[in-house]
């Protein structure tokens, strides 16, 4: 077994291990630690030899590992003659506690103390069982900012002595909702990437899915979980149309919609079915404008009346700014760009996304399709000044001169 | 990502095999099936009837020709599938080894292309 194959059983058992070393040692930092330890040592002896059971053998091993690090610690000795009395007969993962172990591992690692950053790279690595390499690699940042920001992030945890548990049912509903925005911001960067030549990082988008859907299997009655991983199924069905063969982004009105992912709509549209249980939340109601466009045959054909009422509804539980951008985007198409721009101007107006391209980007489309040419292309312009994303970037200015 | 899927393949004797403890096998089966769910990578699974029950519809003539029956003189027979959404064609072979398959059976691990590497139709 080669270094490949090691990836591989990583990525199935890295949150079990963790989780349950975790739970067994009492500390996250020494579990993790352990654990890479683990994976390093399979790295270098897997090849030699294969192990009849590759994921009993990295339990194992990562338990032998945390086991010698209590062991150093001297002022430990007491747990360490607990630890090795229950060794034996804690080989075995224990399946009914393994999905709480697993759920609380994935608070920890979205746990509000942690910086944005550090909850991402945390729950890459220690949930999805990326490498440091890998997820660096995924947001384009060094290797070693990435090993920075998992070891800042295992100190802050330690420090702030957050317990390895499920939140109390006082504070659930935000530490899930803290979950769910980590796993959102993951999808976000691989579905419009925020910066460099590539528009599309479906690898990244894969792994938000993939979270998504253990989240939506460990916590079943929690209808936002599956409004999130509605939208992103949802939203990434419409990746294979959304680039062309050189990478240059397709707009939504230009795309084939015959390259949709009809298995990733269907799989969305059953997940929404069950976000709308008790009333759709934000990432529900979004979800429910993402299965608008996937059941319309196409642009013209679409339900802009109701996306407007959804954008109205998101507007009111989850004001932001880019909503109303969007709900003045979605009013052009059910009612005219006039009524639009009067909604672009009063953001304008309250200064409410200043520095976004995004502005400009709609107000300039809106301008154009009113016959104001010569304000439309400085506003594209302006647009292309402001876009961080290379691809988008000339999409926007070629559009600009096609109004000279 | 990756979609693969595990083709299970039996003869009369795993068959056999199989259906000699026909509950332990389910039993082990249904928590396969969840452990996959839990690790977010199962996408749909199903087993298939006695192929005895099948019908087989060739082309090999003018109008498709339809036979009652199992296809073929296939030893290893297609007896149903998963189809997983994982990060390498390692994950799949890995998940694929955990399969609680019965003895003398095969599994076969085949890529699915994503829509977006079928050629482009030109009209």
């Amino acid at each position: 077994m080669g270094g490949a194959d090691v990836e591989a059983v990583w990525r199935i058992e890295s949150a079990r291990i963790v989780a349950a070393l975790t739970r067994f040692t009492g500390d996250f930092e020494l579990a993790e630690d352990a654990a890479q330890e683990a994976v390093a040592e399979a790295l270098v002896s897997w090849p030699l030899a294969s192990p009849a059971n590759p994921a009993g053998w990295l339990m194992a091993t990562a338990r032998r590992r945390a086991i010698d690090a209590i062991r150093r610690r001297t002022a430990l000795q007491d747990r360490y003659a607990l630890l090795a009395a229950r060794a034996a007969v804690d080989e075995e993962i224990d399946p009914d506690r393994i999905d709480d172990d697993v759920l609380a591992l994935m608070f920890v690692s979205c746990h509000p103390v942690l910086s944005p950053e550090a909850r991402v790279a945390l729950t890459l690595r220690v949930v999805g069982g990326l490498s440091s390499e890998e997820i660096a690699r995924a947001f384009l940042v060094p290797v070693s900012t990435v090993q920075a920001r998992i070891t800042r992030g295992k100190k802050t945890i330690a420090a702030a002595g957050v317990p390895f548990e499920l939140p109390s049912a006082a504070e659930r509903r935000e530490r899930l909702s803290g979950v769910l925005s980590v796993i959102y911001v993951i999808f976000t960067e691989g579905s419009t990437a925020t910066s460099g030549d590539r528009l599309l990082r479906p690898d990244l988008a894969y792994e938000a899915i993939r979270l998504a859907r253990t989240l939506a299997a460990l916590q079943p009655a929690e209808p936002e979980v599956h409004g999130l991983l509605a939208l992103c199924e949802l939203t990434a069905a419409r990746f294979p149309a959304r680039t062309g063969q050189d990478g240059s982004p397709i707009l939504l009105e230009d795309q084939d919609r015959r390259r949709w992912d009809i298995s990733a709509i269907r799989r969305g549209l059953a997940a929404l079915a069950r976000a709308s249980a008790r009333g759709l939340g934000p990432y529900g109601l979004q979800a429910a404008i993402a299965a608008t466009h996937a059941s319309a045959p196409s642009v013209e054909a679409t339900d802009w009346d109701r996306i407007v009422v959804l954008y109205e509804a998101l507007g009111r539980i989850a004001p932001s700014p880019v909503v109303e951008l969007n709900r003045a985007v979605a009013v052009a198409m059910a009612s005219g760009p006039a009524q639009a721009l009067a909604i672009v101007d009063e953001l304008i107006a309250a200064d409410r996304l200043p520095g976004s391209h995004l502005v400009p980007t709609v107000r300039g489309e809106l301008l154009a399709r009113l016959g104001r040419r010569s304000e439309a292309r400085a506003e594209l312009e302006l647009a292309a000044r402001l876009c961080p994303n290379r691809r988008e970037r000339s999409v926007l200015l070629r559009k600009a001169a096609a109004l000279s | 990502m990756p979609k693969y899927l595990l083709i299970m393949r039996g003869t009369d004797e795993s068959n056999a095999a199989m259906m000699a403890d026909i509950d332990e096998m389910m039993a082990a089966t249904h928590r396969f099936i969840e452990e996959m769910v839990k690790a977010g990578v199962l996408l749909a699974a199903e087993g298939l009837d006695d192929p005895g029950q099948g019908a087989v519809v060739d082309f090999g003539g003018e109008v498709p020709v339809v036979t009652d029956g199992p296809y073929g003189e296939t030893k290893e027979l297609f007896g149903g599938f998963f189809m997983l959404d994982v990060a390498s064609k390692q994950e799949a072979i890995e998940w694929a080894k955990r399969v609680p398959a019965a003895p003398g059976s095969k599994i076969e691990v085949r890529r699915v292309p994503g829509s977006d590497e079928v050629p482009q139709v030109h009209e």
